[in-house]
């Protein structure tokens, strides 16, 4: 695979006698969307959270050519990953605004953030617990958004959203995938077949399938086995 | 032909530390005198009781990965109460009975409070806890417990073949029949199923309440048995020293059993043992060789300032132990020996530290 | 009446003094789940150095100007250690909570007993200027003058910590990382910095207190640091992980009623009336008064 931003060779956890992963290896492009599809406890999240040092693996992590497997996170982050967590994890007794200051690099792009979601520039002062929790995604996004980020790793951005927020969400997604690469994993396989092109199927901790979106989802019979629901005709 | 090896070789250590007593060898410098002189034996029976103590506290630290900071509260369970009562004209073994209830109920009560938080904050509760028994006992209350000045033993209860220098050997039996049955008690909880209940609820508290276990009702059930075992070391410690003091329910007091734990490695077969007897052999001979030193004319007065409090000493190598022997003693050993260790490995820092990190989400 | 002030103004100190230790204890404890047994130690760093500059500067009878310089230097000797014992000792093992602790407690251990061989076991008294043992008169209420001065420098220490925390970069990521550290790492911040940070800020801070505990006291010895210690654990307990405010909550409620229930029912009974509030407080809101709100 040419122009791959992010390598990922034998990524292997283990958490006490429980191994998480096994040995998954797959590619990220450089441009557009790759998600990471699976069933409940597949290793999704766990792989997500071993490509960014905050679970210690063993295997190779390549980030835009630098060797970072258990680099520490904060690091990592720093060389260009924007991180939108799965249950959006924002800081609920600080308001919007410090939300985002805290999210602050070099640059930060406030514009950005805010001709994207108009609606966080009204609520800086409001405390982020008592946001809905759409808005509390967008805050999570927007954090990720603020920096001029190489690579975005987002983690079930739709997960518990109602459908309209669902498809605001899809579409601020899709212009940010424009003009950075992503890695997303998502449930979701209408969201899914909008945004993606790449694919990674994980199953009990290896890998089970990858290649493109599009030709995993137009097999019926493919979807449900690795994933064990009927695709939804796009 | 190995596993009987494995099986006897605590026996034979239990073996030849019974007939000490009759022997004469004499190791000098390491002792005053021969095995079977009554300082020697006092010497070694105030490591054993340590060691059982320690494998009391290890069965909650180690084993269970509860970290408490007030386990000297149920070790003054024992020994307060069993003094006072044999002062007041109680028969021993009665005296020693009620102690023994009143450290098992002190540690039921408390330790529902307490088991309410986890991780840190578990530890700051007990912490809190034994320090409202170090404030009971100095407050003296109707001259029971005698304040900062603590109590001597003595009352017509007691049996004339535990008092005095001549009967030492028996205290010191007793003190050895109390870390026999501590590290037996420990060692067979620990391979029975109930065991590996326990070592679950240490590796991952959510995988067995997941198994339908109440983690709760587990966690009290070991911090009360921890919690008599010390009150029994409460007891024989009494009996063994011929009174007690305030320290023995303070902070500093339940510190160095966590210390003596982690220099010996947490969690491992012989570690808390082992650690237990090197910190008390050290801070014992240390603090009886500064008084021998400074009454010698000549020495300088830092040296006889720096033995008398042992604890800098112990504190510093502690912290080195910490940085550069993870894992304690028993991780030091060369790998073919007898002393396997038991289904935990020996000294694991690496789990250790998860198992805080787990508990404390 | 002047009973009533009068205990209420002596337990204010107290709720200072348990405040000045319990800032920093809580603060570190929020921010990276450390519970430093070595901070009583630094409590009796302050009162130590206060104590050698009081008496090397003004002997037995030190004028108001020897004693602010002592208190300074106490407080200065109080930050520089905790920054000495974070960066070279804690620092090292990032991350590993359990160790970290493991260092605190050889350090709360091998530091009395330093303490123990330099000072001796037996309590020195605390040169002050002879202000500060009488009283002053505030509407017509006659109020202890050691009282008022750790009143205000805890009010004052609370100001400023509030303020940090607020409009600093610094304090932001403390009130972030107290809700959730994880994620403040993985926005790409070194929370590191931070703590080395709040750890100074909590080593002056006890330091403060120890050196001002002096002067309420009259005397310091080598346990003092321990059993302040041991209230300010309780303190954190109490006001929740993390809290500023709710420790400034607390503080002042265990002072209160450890002062009152010591005059009114039996001295050492209000101690216990802490412990045991502490238990209550466990049961029915274990996260504390304030759960989670740093400032």
């Amino acid at each position: 695979m040419t122009g791959s931003l992010l390598q990922v060779r034998g990524l292997s956890v283990r958490a006490g006698s429980l191994q998480l992963l096994h040995g998954i290896s797959f590619d990220v492009a450089g441009h557009g969307t790759t998600v990471i599809l699976g069933r409940d406890g597949a290793g999704k999240t766990t792989t997500l959270r071993a490509i960014l040092g905050q679970l210690r693996s063993s295997g190779s992590v390549c980030f835009a050519g630098q060797e970072v497997a258990n680099m520490p996170t904060h690091a990592l982050v720093r060389m260009g990953i924007g991180y939108v967590p799965e249950d959006r994890r924002v800081f609920p007794d600080l308001t919007v605004a410090e939300n985002l200051r805290l999210a602050e690099r070099d640059r930060p792009d406030y514009d950005r953030v805010y001709t994207l979601f108009p609606d966080l520039a009204q609520r800086g002062k409001q405390r982020a617990g008592t946001l809905s929790g759409g808005q509390q995604q967008m805050v999570s996004l927007a954090r990720a958004l603020l920096n001029d980020n190489r690579l975005l790793v987002i983690d079930e951005p739709t997960k518990g959203l109602s459908p309209a927020v669902v498809t605001t969400v899809t579409a601020a997604l899709a212009a940010v995938a424009r003009t950075v690469p992503v890695l997303l994993v998502e449930q979701n396989l209408q969201v899914v077949s909008e945004l993606a092109h790449g694919a990674v199927v994980v199953n009990a901790g290896r890998l089970a399938w990858t290649g493109n979106t599009r030709a995993l989802l137009h097999d019926a019979q493919l979807t449900r086995t690795l994933l064990g629901v009927a695709a939804r005709r796009p | 032909m190995k596993s009987l090896l494995h099986r006897a070789w605590p026996v034979a250590v239990a073996a030849v530390l019974a007939i000490l007593p009759f022997s004469a060898v004499d190791i000098p410098v390491l002792f005053d005198g021969p095995f079977a002189q009554p300082g020697t034996l006092q010497l070694l029976a105030m490591c054993l009781i340590f060691a059982g103590v320690v494998q009391s506290y290890d069965l909650q630290f180690g084993r269970t990965g509860l970290m408490s900071f007030g386990h000297a509260l149920y070790f003054a369970a024992g020994a307060y109460p069993t003094c006072v009562l044999v002062r007041a004209g109680w028969p021993l073994w009665q005296a020693a009975a009620a102690a023994l209830c009143a450290g098992t109920l002190l540690a039921v009560v408390l330790g529902a409070i307490a088991l309410h938080t986890d991780g840190i904050g578990f530890a700051m509760v007990t912490l809190a806890f034994a320090q409202a028994g170090t404030l009971t006992i100095t407050l003296n209350p109707a001259g029971l417990t005698g304040g900062d000045e603590g109590l001597v033993l003595n009352g017509p209860g007691l049996p004339a073949w535990l008092t005095g220098v001549t009967n030492t050997a028996n205290l010191y039996w007793l003190a050895l029949a109390y870390v026999c049955a501590a590290v037996a008690v420990v060692w067979l909880l620990m391979a029975s199923p109930a065991g590996r209940i326990i070592t679950g609820v240490r590796d991952d508290t959510r995988r067995v309440s997941v198994l339908g276990l109440n983690s709760y009702v587990v966690k009290l059930s070991v911090f009360t048995l921890s919690g008599v075992l010390a009150a029994a070391g409460g007891i024989v410690y009494v009996l063994t020293t011929g009174g007690v003091s305030p320290h023995v329910a303070s902070t500093a007091f339940t510190l160095t059993l966590l210390v003596m734990v982690v220099i010996g490695g947490p969690g491992t077969r012989w570690g808390p043992v082992l650690g237990a007897v090197v910190y008390t052999y050290l801070d014992q001979r240390l603090t009886a060789v500064s008084g021998a030193v400074s009454v010698s004319p000549g020495t300088p007065g830092w040296l006889a300032g720096l033995l008398s409090q042992p604890l800098l000493l112990l504190g510093i190598v502690f912290i080195l132990l910490v940085y550069f022997a993870p894992g304690g003693l028993s991780a030091l050993r060369p790998r073919k020996s007898f002393g396997r260790t038991d289904t935990t490995p020996p000294g694991d820092f690496q789990k250790a530290r998860r198992r805080v990190a787990k508990l404390r989400r | 009446m002047t009973t009533i002030v009068l205990l209420a103004v002596t337990g204010l100190g107290l709720a200072a003094l348990y405040f000045l230790a319990a800032s920093g204890l809580t603060l570190v404890f929020g921010l990276a789940d450390v519970l430093n047994l070595a901070h009583g130690l630094l409590v009796s760093v302050g009162a130590y150095t206060a104590w050698v500059t009081a008496t090397s500067l003004g002997g037995s009878h030190p004028s108001t100007r020897d004693i602010a310089i002592a208190v300074v230097a106490g407080t200065a000797a109080g930050a520089l250690a905790a920054t000495v014992v974070e960066v070279t000792m804690i620092r090292p093992l990032y991350q590993r909570t359990f160790e970290q602790i493991l260092i605190t407690v050889g350090l709360s251990l091998a530091g009395v007993a330093l303490l123990q061989i330099v000072w001796g076991t037996q309590p020195l008294t605390f040169p002050k200027p002879a202000w500060t043992a009488t009283v002053s008169t505030i509407a017509g209420m006659a109020v202890p003058n050691h009282s008022l001065i750790l009143i205000a420098a805890a009010a004052t220490v609370l100001i400023g910590l509030t303020l940090f925390l607020r409009h600093t970069r610094i304090g932001l990521i403390v009130r972030a990382g107290v809700q959730d550290r994880e994620m403040v790492i993985a926005l790409g911040v070194n929370v590191r910095t931070a703590f080395t940070v709040v750890f100074a800020i909590g080593g002056a801070a006890a330091a403060l207190g120890g050196a001002l505990g002096g002067i309420y006291f009259g005397a310091i010895d080598p346990s003092q640091g321990a059993a302040l210690l041991i209230f300010a654990i309780g303190v954190v307990i109490i006001g929740g992980k993390g809290s500023i405010t709710g420790t400034a909550v607390a503080a002042t409620v265990v002072g209160l009623l450890q002062q009152f229930v010591n005059y009114y029912a039996a001295a050492g009974a209000g101690d216990l009336c802490v412990i045991a509030l502490l238990a209550a407080v466990v049961l029915v809101r274990p996260q504390g008064l304030a759960g989670g709100k740093t400032a």
